[in-house]
């Protein structure tokens, strides 16, 4: 991916929902990536050292209502989202995708620029960083704009595959 | 502080500072070879295309010598402290210390928050933490372990006090479980680490310790090596794989650590480390050289 990416993760998810704070910028149509980058500032400006994806599954209590009410149309994390992000998703034709967790030093590598912060009082990862990206990826969409939901397929045959060994277990015992 | 114990602090320093750097931007030898291994069993889908930006990225961390994930993680010390090793009480001081230094340059994120404030401190430094926990051993040497709990590979840990009479197929069937709801987001392939004791404080400390031990390492207790193959088989079946996108490769290893339990309880804890476990063992020697025995660096 190329272009404007906005970090958003808990604390700004709540703030703006919970709180019914006013996102500082307008994310109609843009990304957001669920992250807490290591940023520090290198006289006025602020150099993004390590930035990769959180648990994205944190944010499924507020995503559909985020994307219902931010218009934005593309989000980025890792390890998959619910159902509620997906139906979201179907309803006002975003998507979501990986980026594979742990990359931090990969993803720092697409930082062209840190255009911004905002809301840096809830802490350096949890604040809004506002940055241009140069090609950030792999990208993998788990849940498309129809929400079809792949972490959903592989999650639910990881339960089905467990189900079976543990009453095979059982039956052995 | 006099001149000779200035001098002591600033390499006590010195050296707690370089390893952290080192923890932070590479992964310990036998962490990097078991995900190689890993790599391999992969035929396709995601999951080659995982381990190739996973590879990159380590690459590129080691080349600028930055955190190579951003989630460096609350910081825990597990100290083995020799009893004639000169320095103990300094070491312990100068912990916190060389933490904070190594956040501001940029090592470490801060991520110390305090939970009556419910305030980022910004320095990695909270109540009671960094965590350590100090054994006193023979010898003249301090031997330091660290390792970066992250928050998304941290979210699984649980403990829990099972009956008895559910045996070891009722503690095979909690780790499953607790791996199938929540393994699928902390970053697998994981390395599991599984406690067994009395209490589930003292199962959940344990699962922690098993994190420690080097992967690949078998448990040397026949019955626990046989748990630890077993949950490796039956993980790995679950199809998870990289990042929760299918694969042959949940895991890189089950580690089994265990304590004595009542007659009357069966606890077990789990604690999860992420692909990118980083961890580090350090020895300070009585005149103050250091090495870092866990990395080939």
């Amino acid at each position: 991916m190329t272009g404007l990416l906005v970090t958003a993760r808990d604390a700004v998810h709540a703030r703006f929902l919970v709180e019914g704070v006013p996102l500082p910028l307008n994310l109609r149509g843009l990304a957001i990536l669920h992250a807490g980058p290591v940023m520090v500032k290198s006289g006025s400006k602020w150099v993004c050292r390590s930035i990769g994806p959180t648990t994205s599954m944190r944010m499924e209590y507020y995503e559909y209502e985020f994307i219902e009410k931010t218009g934005v149309k593309v989000v980025i994390g890792k390890g998959g989202m619910g159902s509620k992000t997906a139906e979201a998703c179907k309803k006002f034709k975003a998507v979501y995708a990986v980026f594979p967790g742990g990359c931090g030093a990969l993803g720092a590598e697409a930082v062209e620029e840190v255009v911004g912060v905002e809301w840096l009082d809830l802490g350096i990862p949890e604040a809004l960083w506002i940055l241009k990206v140069n090609e950030l990826g792999p990208l993998v969409v788990t849940i498309d704009a129809y929400g079809n939901n792949l972490t959903e397929l592989v999650k639910n045959s990881a339960k089905a595959r467990a189900s079976s060994i543990i009453n095979q277990l059982k039956r052995s015992t | 502080m006099a001149s000779a114990s200035r001098e002591v602090h600033g390499r006590l320093i010195e050296a707690l500072k370089s390893f952290i750097s080192i923890v932070s931007t590479r992964l310990p030898d036998d962490v990097l070879k078991a995900l190689r291994k890993a790599y391999e069993a992969e035929v396709g889908g995601y999951a080659r295309l995982v381990y190739q930006a996973v590879f990159k990225n380590l690459e590129i961390a080691i080349a600028k010598s930055v955190p190579l994930c951003q989630d460096t993680g609350v910081l825990e010390f597990f100290i083995e402290l020799g009893r004639s090793f000169p320095f103990s009480i300094e070491l312990l001081k100068a912990i916190g210390e060389a933490v904070a230094e190594a956040t501001e340059e940029g090592f470490l994120r801060p991520n110390v928050v305090d939970p009556a404030t419910e305030r980022n401190t910004g320095n990695n430094l909270g109540p009671r933490i960094p965590w350590i926990e100090t054994t006193l051993v023979s010898g003249d040497h301090a031997d330091v372990y660290l390792y970066m709990a992250g928050g998304g590979s941290s979210r699984p840990g649980s403990a829990r006090v099972l009956d008895p009479a559910q045996g070891l197929e009722g503690l095979l069937e909690y780790v499953v479980n607790t791996v199938v709801e929540y393994g699928i987001h902390a970053c697998p392939p994981l390395v599991v680490g599984v406690g067994i004791g009395p209490t589930a404080e003292v199962a959940a400390s344990l699962s922690k310790r098993a994190l420690l031990r080097p992967v690949g390492l078998r448990s040397p207790i026949p019955r626990m090596a046989e748990l630890e193959e077993k949950l490796e088989r039956v993980l790995d079946e679950l199809g998870i794989g990289p990042q929760g996108l299918g694969g042959k490769k949940t895991v890189l290893a089950v580690h089994v650590e265990y304590a004595g339990r009542h007659p009357a309880t069966l606890a077990v804890g789990v604690s999860t480390s992420c692909w990118a476990l980083r961890r580090g063992h350090l020895r300070i020697f009585p005149d103050l050289t250091y090495r870092v025995l866990s990395h080939g660096v």
